[in-house]
């Protein structure tokens, strides 16, 4: 019996020296100094381990200041040339700066852009169209009204709903140009002049966005970007800009939005409501193009799926002026919907698909009223988008490639873009904008001559 | 065959003993890196160094809440991280809702498009921001999801070996830790390769004791394939400030609950 111990206990003995690991030195405050002692910050007698430089306090400070922003450099040009438009597509000097401001419950952001840009070359300052030496992106105040509700109120930027660059109950401004010509996505949006009531409880959260004078898209004008005119059947472009019908009376028109959401379990729900217009011109009257009545009454879902992320969101657009659907010249009204999915493949690569659907609501009574010509939008129009993303060296270089494609209309809009981060300060970017299809008229083939490459140095600080 | 049994017997019975120990060691030390407090607050600063010796630097405040105040609770989390610097991902918000049964929720703010964004959970062992860290390193691996049996005890250390159940949805073919006897603080980790290559190596590098609980302040990980390394330096770390979890939902993503941030 005696040896069987032996022998177990060798063979136990054999297995922990093969498989015995090196020992690491205890790190500082467990470290022994002698024998039996306890380490640093664990002998119950020395309590003096606790240090005021990592123990925190959490007394606020009366009130804190925080100031960053970035100098930027960004040159772009057409692939093919447009008679109509400077062969630079971009070419700009760009200063960010931001400051934030925080007291115990109300805080404040003001961010302005300083511009120059000789390709535009119009220093014509304008709040709203954000044309001008200076372009004001953000100045609100935040107020924290309790457990139960906030107030934001200012020029501020806005966002919500599902899609990814597909939008269908975020009606926001959205800067199309800026888009188009490689600034950094975050110029799609624009800012809304607006107030902000955030009300929450456990069951449901509620905003209530409200925006006293219209803020339009800023929209492809021919300023910068020609596009496709049916009643010419050719191309124009507009140095002042498209003439429209600008609706900017105060407290008449106005827009409202409206979000009810809250969490089921991981999945996020909402409803959505918008009353106030057409976000870029979708109308003409007395030459002018026009912004007409739009309702918008929408939902959305938003959650984990198999490892990846599903979003579903639909909407139904009313357009209020053309009720019955027979007015060729105000858009009809139409039903929108998405289904996005998007998935991690593999490490720091990630794919997202969408489909995206609008379909016409009357289109009968509007191809029987159209009068004979070019120019009759079809009825469905839906849109493939593709995403990828891949993030190398540390997640420095970004990667990515966002594809549009319509299967009706065979066109299509593809943005390249690469991101490299030298350092915590300086980045470097290259991209491209590439519209393709056949057809002139159709959404994307309209912008081909549009199609440009760009390179951008950006600085930023932060103090 | 009498000696057969015998032997057998010898060998089952102190291992099973074996195996609950194993267990407790693994669930504490869990406890003592992720779990101290009911909630917790911390600035860190994250210095990313990579194989080239180029420096880049994070400077971040996280929030962590428990979903039960259990002292010896190791669940489901809520984690909120704010970016202070560098300036270009300045007040951007990475939310985490940790499920130790199930895929994490993630969330990103993007505040110059005041964008919420969902973000895909599939695989935790992706850097976390460009560090040497995984996310699964921030928020804690899953004890679960590896068997773990005590290498050896030494004076200081519980010497333990884990092998990942699903050897296909990680990296490693396992991993070492060295853990502390008395705080059960994990103080160091080494990770094999499928060729059972040492590659990655984490350590803690300094230790206090704030608001009674030994806390890792200062940490590294090594990237000893590519070269590399990341460490972290926790500052006013506070424990137990009653977080009410409201904050770990959109509403805060969007407007960020200051006063507990700085």
């Amino acid at each position: 019996m005696k040896h069987i111990f032996t022998f177990i206990l060798s063979v136990l003995l054999l297995a922990a020296a093969a498989l015995k690991a090196e020992e690491p030195d205890l790190p500082a405050g467990l470290e022994e100094q002698s024998e039996p002692d306890l380490p640093a910050g664990l002998d119950s007698s020395a309590g003096s381990a606790e240090s005021g430089i990592t123990a925190g306090t959490l007394e606020p400070a009366a009130v804190e200041f925080s100031f960053s922003g970035f100098l930027e450099g960004r040159y772009g040009r057409r692939l093919h040339s447009d008679p109509l438009q400077k062969d630079e597509s971009i070419g700009e000097g760009r200063a960010q700066f931001e400051l934030d401001t925080e007291w115990e419950q109300l805080s404040s952001t003001v961010v302005t852009d300083f511009v120059y840009d000789p390709v535009l070359d119009d220093y014509t300052q304008d709040f709203e169209s954000g044309s001008g030496v200076l372009d004001l992106r953000e100045a609100n105040f935040l107020y924290r009204a309790g457990d139960y509700a906030d107030i934001k109120l200012g020029r501020q930027i806005l966002t919500w709903g599902t899609g990814d660059l597909v939008f269908i109950n975020d009606l926001f401004p959205k800067d199309w140009n800026s888009f188009f010509i490689g600034r950094d996505e975050e110029y799609l949006k624009a800012p809304s002049d607006a107030v902000k009531f955030s009300l929450f409880n456990s069951l449901l959260n509620l905003d209530i966005v409200y925006t006293a004078a219209f803020d339009a898209d800023r929209y492809i004008d021919g300023r910068r970007v020609s596009f496709f005119d049916p009643s010419v059947n050719g191309m124009i472009a507009f140095k002042q800009g498209l003439p429209v019908d600008r609706r900017a009376s105060w407290f008449s028109e106005d827009e409202l939005a409206l979000r009810l959401y809250r969490q089921f379990g991981s999945y996020e729900a909402a409803l959505y409501y918008y009353n106030g217009y057409w976000k870029s011109p979708a109308g003409s009257q007395n030459g002018l193009a026009t912004f007409p009545a739009l309702s918008v009454y929408g939902g959305s879902l938003r959650g984990p799926l198999s490892g990846g992320i599903l979003s579903l969101e639909g909407g139904y657009y009313d357009s209020r002026d053309d009720i019955a659907g027979r007015d060729p010249l105000v858009r009809n009204s139409e039903y929108r919907f998405l289904i996005g999915y998007e998935h991690e493949l593999f490490r720091n690569f990630t794919a997202a698909f969408q489909f995206y659907h609008e379909g016409m609501r009357h289109f009968k009574r509007y191809r029987d009223s159209f009068p004979a010509g070019s120019g009759l939008r079809p009825q469905d129009r839906s849109l493939i988008t593709v995403r990828l993303t891949y993030l190398l060296f540390n997640q420095n270089l970004r990667l990515s490639l966002f594809n549009f494609y319509s299967p009706q209309e065979k066109d299509g809009y593809l943005r390249l873009n690469s991101n490299y981060k030298v350092s915590d300060n300086w980045r470097v970017e290259a991209g491209a904008n590439i519209f393709y299809g056949q057809d002139r008229s159709s959404f994307f083939g309209q912008f081909k001559d549009a199609a440009n490459v760009y390179i951008a140095l950006r600085w930023s600080f932060e103090h | 065959m009498r000696r057969i049994i015998l032997l057998t017997a010898f060998v089952f019975i102190p291992s099973t003993v074996l195996a609950l120990s194993v267990a407790e060691i693994v669930k504490k030390a869990n406890a003592a890196a992720y779990y101290r407090g009911r909630d917790g607050r911390a600035r860190v600063n994250m210095v990313i160094t990579d194989s080239q010796g180029r420096r880049r630097t994070r400077n971040f405040t996280i929030l962590r809440r428990d979903s039960e105040p259990a002292e010896d609770f190791t669940g489901d989390q809520k984690f909120y991280v704010y970016f202070n610097r560098p300036a270009d991902v300045r007040k951007t918000v990475f939310m985490v809702w940790k499920h130790v049964n199930a895929d994490d929720d993630r969330w990103l703010y993007l505040p110059a498009l005041d964008l919420v964004k969902r973000i895909a959970a599939s695989d935790v062992r992706t850097s976390f921001v460009g560090s040497h860290f995984y996310y699964e390193d921030v928020s804690g691996r899953n004890p679960a999801a590896d068997k773990h049996t005590l290498l050896e005890e030494t004076k200081n250390y519980y010497v333990l070996k884990s092998v990942p159940k699903d050897p296909g949805s990680v990296e490693f073919s396992y991993y070492k830790t060295w853990i502390h006897k008395k705080t059960f603080i994990p103080v160091k980790t080494e990770y094999y390769d499928k060729s059972g290559k040492l590659y990655r190596k984490y350590q803690a590098l300094k230790v206090e004791t704030i608001d009674g609980y030994p806390t890792v302040v200062q940490a590294e990980m090594q990237d000893l394939a590519a070269g590399g390394k990341t460490t972290l330096s926790y500052m006013q770390v506070k424990y137990n400030l009653n977080l009410p979890e409201s904050i770990f939902s959109e509403r805060y993503l969007r407007n960020p609950p200051i006063k507990y941030l700085r």
